[in-house]
């Protein structure tokens, strides 16, 4: 499907208005693909009479259970609660990040030096530090805004770094001689030229820190959609859970597509790097 | 944009790098006066790049100093402006933004800073390019944005590195007319390192050479020539037979096996 990626190109063969659609036609196709998979495996389970008590996973009983919750505000409450440790957990991983990032990418030494520990710490996996965030953190809320941040910093750290090495160095000879300041240097210069590796990062980081997000829910909290799905299986409303399991996966979608529109507004390159 | 030159006095200047036992060069000195266009010729190596980076305030002399009009140099500023072999635009912002980057670093305002860099852009002739990414641009259109960036400073003294080494014929021979004519009009100094003698003959006033290990300033030339000037004019051709002349003398007398590599000018 090249040609729908350089839509400029092809002017005279689709519109730009009939490339939408058909991605959009695509992206359809696709889901219904899912839904029809899932559609065929729900029936295999509820006409075997050995699986038939987990009939409620199939796709039906699953839309069913949607406008219950919704108006319950079952998913409205969970979303703000995880969303909330997820906003937190990647800010933490962004401040302290990208500025990390730039002293990487631009200072050797500190490159030197601190490569070791990084990969060390970057290696042991969020859910391992799970103890030690819950003797550490207070509140359940801190432990799980830790394991997010400590997952996710790493994607945004490197990438930034990736980023400022691949800059001309040139751009900052230029803009000393034109009588740039440090602020202006890092503002004018370098946040704009690495913008788009920083926003790379920072999608790679929401897709760790969603998968971390949920299993770290499942304990201690008693909110969030981890929470919640933990609290669907012990009920054993499994078309709730799968509700949930779906949730998760579009606002997964969501988020995610919103990064790749931000990257591509912030993306310079030519030659299509988004 | 009304800009006055500046007097350049470049006293005693030395400078050796620890990993080398000569000196890249060693106690040059040389005189240029408010408005004049200077061009230093030589090799590949004979240190001229080095020395305008140290009047650029970029690199640092280890002996001797460069004054601008009484005031040493200690760093770079506004006021004398390098620029370089290539481009070095920002490509994400427009040509009117690259243009006007310096006067951003100053902080002038938004209307005065539009003035400005419409004047800038009209002197390069890319009004119709102002609000182009500069990545759509041909090499000689980006080096006129580099060109217009450095004038829009207004700077006291305009600093060449080889600018035009990179373009095609057609577009260096435009864009070095080009840069006299403006210098010119504005008033400006410049300071142009080149190993190109037609470059020398066409945008300086005065050209001198540098040859040797460790380089020295072996021979000076007016180029008294009338304005416009073209490479085609019988007297520019003369002269450019006697500084290549010149030229090749310098560098037989220091290194005479390879002195027909250095006459190509290339």
């Amino acid at each position: 499907m090249s040609f729908a990626s350089t839509p400029a190109r092809q002017g005279g063969f689709l519109s730009l208005g009939q490339i939408a659609l058909q991605r959009l036609a695509w992206a359809l196709g696709g889901v219904a693909v899912l839904a029809a998979l899932w559609l065929v495996a729900g029936h295999m389970i509820s006409s075997n009479p050995k699986t038939a008590s987990y009939s409620t996973f199939g796709l039906i009983p699953t839309l069913e259970a949607f406008p219950h919750m919704w108006e319950e505000g079952k998913i409205q409450a969970a979303s703000v609660a995880s969303g909330y440790r997820l906003g937190m957990g990647l800010l933490i991983a962004i401040l302290i990040g990208v500025p990390l990032g730039v002293l990487v990418g631009r200072i050797k030494w500190f490159a030197a030096y601190s490569n070791s520990p990084f990969q060390f710490i970057r290696m042991v996996s969020p859910l391992a530090w799970m103890p030690i965030a819950v003797l550490v953190f207070s509140t359940w809320n801190g432990s799980i805004i830790f394991l997010i941040a400590i997952a996710s910093v790493w994607p945004v750290l490197f990438a930034t770094a990736a980023g400022l090495a691949k800059v001309d160095p040139a751009w900052f000879k230029v803009a000393r001689n034109l009588g740039a300041s440090p602020v202006q240097m890092l503002t004018k210069i370098i946040m704009p030229a690495i913008a788009f590796d920083v926003f790379s990062g920072i999608r790679l980081a929401l897709g760790v820190a969603w998968i971390v997000l949920v299993p770290a829910e499942y304990l201690g909290v008693t909110s969030g959609l981890g929470y919640a799905i933990e609290d669907a299986r012990e009920t054993l409303s499994y078309n709730h859970l799968t509700a949930l399991v779906v949730t998760i996966g579009v606002i997964g979608y969501v988020l995610d597509t919103t990064l790749v529109m931000l990257i591509k507004r912030f993306s310079w390159h030519r030659g299509g790097a988004a | 944009m009304a800009i006055r030159g500046t007097e350049i006095k470049i006293e005693g200047l030395s400078q050796r790098y620890p990993s080398r036992k000569v000196p890249t060069f060693n106690r040059v000195d040389l005189v240029s006066p408010p408005g004049e266009a200077l061009a230093i010729i030589g090799r590949s190596g004979c240190g001229k790049s080095t020395l305008l980076h140290i009047l650029a305030g970029i690199t640092k002399g280890t002996e001797g100093r460069v004054l601008l009009n009484g005031t040493a140099v200690n760093g770079p500023s506004p006021r004398w402006v390098m620029m370089f072999q290539a481009p070095h635009l920002y490509p994400w912002m427009t040509v009117t933004q690259n243009v006007g980057v310096g006067l951003t670093f100053a902080r002038w305002g938004k209307k005065e800073t539009e003035e400005r860099v419409n004047d800038a852009i009209r002197l390069v002739e890319l009004q119709d390019f102002a609000q182009a990414n500069v990545q759509d641009l041909s090499g000689g259109q980006q080096q006129r944005v580099a060109l217009a960036r450095s004038l829009v400073m207004e700077p006291e003294l305009l600093l060449l590195d080889e600018p035009f080494s990179a373009l095609d014929a057609f577009t260096r021979a435009a864009l070095q007319k080009d840069v006299r004519a403006i210098s010119k009009r504005l008033g400006f100094n410049i300071v142009i390192v080149t190993h190109d003698i037609d470059e020398a003959v066409i945008v300086a006033d005065r050209a001198v050479i540098m040859a040797g290990s460790p380089g020295d300033i072996v021979h000076e030339m007016d180029v008294d020539l009338p304005d416009p000037r073209d490479r085609t004019d019988p007297q520019v051709q003369q002269l450019r037979a006697r500084l290549m002349a010149t030229f090749q003398e310098a560098a037989n007398y220091k290194k005479p096996e390879v002195a027909l590599a250095g006459a190509g000018g290339r």
